[in-house]
């Protein structure tokens, strides 16, 4: 159980996280949605004890973070940037984690065969390509084997057989009755994994509902997320002059699209 | 969820210790740069001592060749001052720090831990060099010229302060790394209080003020077995940098503490 009580963060004259409340129930993956720059890392980094709130505060199993007596045991997280040293092998940088954790070496093994990087365990991190830097830190997110867990984008970088097993993952992880806290901008894959959504935009929430309720009355998630951030998208792209806001596939025979 | 059940029961900043233990010795530049200080340190002290005449009759009475052997803590003390620099503000750099900081939330003990590790290494590294140091220089010492003994007056104290030297530079240097969190500033900032304001100073003042800060205690307060008119005395020099170290590290958690990661 996650409880987020009013959150706030300020970055000088901006407000990136403005009086967030939600709470983020067992048993279910919690998809965090939101445009670009509208706080979703900033609130993971604030309920895992690195960002000082400016208000609020966020619970983890009714304490907060700094209050746990071996975090990694009870919360996992893989966070936006990278989390480990490029001259430090998988294997060195599971195996300090693990032991600030008192978990048995073997755990470290574990976790590299679940995330497919036993082969290359033993190179140095920074050789390793986008996907594999994002396997790692999936697994030391599961290395205490949490109750709690955050994802912020894991997708990212991931090859398809890689998203469908972040999906597995996430779902079988739920099912096993723990917390899940999933960001992704991948809409589509938002709406094959989460169970319920937490929908926020320039730092406020703007829909805390399940999936089915969202995408209730015969629209497509993405249709909703549209609806819902409309209004409250701090950075949107404009269309491509020579696009002209048709998209290839809508080009009607027969018009000169130029 | 409760399969992982910790082997140990011991307290948060043995863990975290274990933690930063691991961490030092699986990255290669910390072997590379201990390893330069070795060799660096033993070759200027062959170098000085082989070059080193027999004083003349009026100046034996200050003649101090433990002084001259123990010249290479200069150039070792930057390196081990840079590394300690790195043990903090490389992980910020990378981004390392949050996971650091996942596994151990606790700032202060954080910072405690790395200190304790890579106190306790360049310590063991410090006294070991600054040994072999002695040993080696002495070998080198042309015939005629009056060779220091370990157990004459004040020459081991000098030795093993040396070695201490570069252990509290490390460890000064995990502090003002902890102060900036930046590589380049944190560098700066420990050249300049070991190399450039003492040299200023000095040249302006005269030792008044330049005998407090860390090269010229390490060079005229602790390398010493015969005491330097107008500089601080061994042990008073060792307290002034213990200090220097405790307000930085203490300054460096409190800071930490109150930031975001
Ligand atoms: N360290 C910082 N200093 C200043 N501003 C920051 C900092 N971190 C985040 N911000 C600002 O806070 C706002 C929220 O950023 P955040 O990264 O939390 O958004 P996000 O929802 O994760 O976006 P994205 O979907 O692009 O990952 C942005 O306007 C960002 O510029
Ligand atoms: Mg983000």
């Amino acid at each position: 159980m996650i409880e987020v009580k009013g959150l706030t963060k300020r970055y000088g004259p901006n407000t990136a996280v403005d009086g967030l409340r939600f709470d983020v129930t067992p048993g279910a993956v919690t998809g965090f949605l939101g445009p670009n720059g509208s706080g979703k890392s900033t609130t993971m980094r604030m309920i895992m004890g690195l960002d000082r709130p400016d208000a609020g505060h966020a619970l983890i199993a009714g304490r907060p973070y700094a209050g746990l007596r071996r975090p990694l045991c009870e919360v996992g997280a893989l966070l936006e940037a990278r989390t480990f040293h490029p001259g430090r092998s998988a294997r060195a940088h599971l195996a300090a984690l693990a032991a600030a954790a008192d978990l048995p070496a073997a755990r470290v093994d574990e976790v590299l065969a679940t995330v497919g990087l036993s082969d290359v365990a033993g190179r140095r991190a920074g050789t390793y390509s986008l996907g594999m830097a994002q396997r790692l830190g999936i697994a030391a997110a599961l290395l205490g084997d949490p109750g709690v867990l955050l994802f912020d984008e894991p997708v990212n970088g991931l090859d398809p057989e890689g998203v469908r097993w972040i999906r597995d993952l996430m779902r079988s992880l739920a099912a096993e009755g723990r917390t899940v806290l999933l960001s992704s901008h991948l809409i589509s894959e938002m709406a094959l994994t989460a169970d319920h959504l937490v929908v926020i935009g320039q730092g406020r929430l703007l829909a805390d509902t399940s999936v089915r309720e969202l995408t209730g009355r015969g629209r497509s998630l993405e249709e909703a997320f549209f609806a819902l951030t409309e209004s409250a998208s701090a950075y949107q792209g404009t269309a491509h002059p020579t696009a002209r806001h048709e998209n290839a596939s809508h080009i009607e025979p027969g018009r000169n699209p130029q | 969820m409760t399969a992982l059940v910790p082997t140990v029961h011991s307290t948060p900043f043995a863990r975290a210790a274990r933690m930063e233990w691991i961490k030092l010795r699986s990255l290669r530049s910390t072997a590379w740069a201990l390893l330069l200080t070795v060799a660096g340190m033993v070759a200027v002290g062959v170098v000085t001592m082989a070059h080193t005449k027999a004083p003349s009759p009026a100046k034996a009475a200050v003649f101090d060749p433990t002084n001259n052997v123990l010249a290479g803590v200069a150039l070792g003390q930057l390196v081990v001052g840079v590394l300690g620099v790195l043990v903090v503000t490389g992980e910020y750099s990378c981004g390392s720090i949050r996971s650091t900081l996942a596994a151990v939330p606790d700032r202060r003990t954080m910072l405690a831990a790395k200190a304790a590790v890579y106190g306790t290494v360049t310590l063991v590294v410090g006294e070991a060099v600054a040994l072999v140091t002695f040993f080696a220089g002495r070998a080198a010492l042309a015939d005629g010229v009056p060779r220091p003994g370990i157990g004459d007056p004040g020459v081991l104290r000098a030795v093993l302060l040396a070695g201490a030297y570069l252990s509290l530079v490390g460890l000064l240097g995990i502090g003002i790394g902890a102060l900036t969190r930046h590589t380049a500033s944190a560098i700066a900032a420990l050249v300049g209080v070991t190399f450039v304001l003492p040299a200023v100073i000095g040249g302006l003042s005269g030792p008044t003020v330049a005998k407090f800060f860390p090269t010229m205690i390490a060079g005229n307060s602790l390398a010493v077995a015969k005491p330097v008119a107008d500089m601080l005395t061994p042990w008073t020099g060792f307290a002034v940098l213990c200090l220097y170290v405790a307000v930085t590290l203490g300054a460096g958690a409190r800071l930490l503490a109150h930031r975001d990661a």
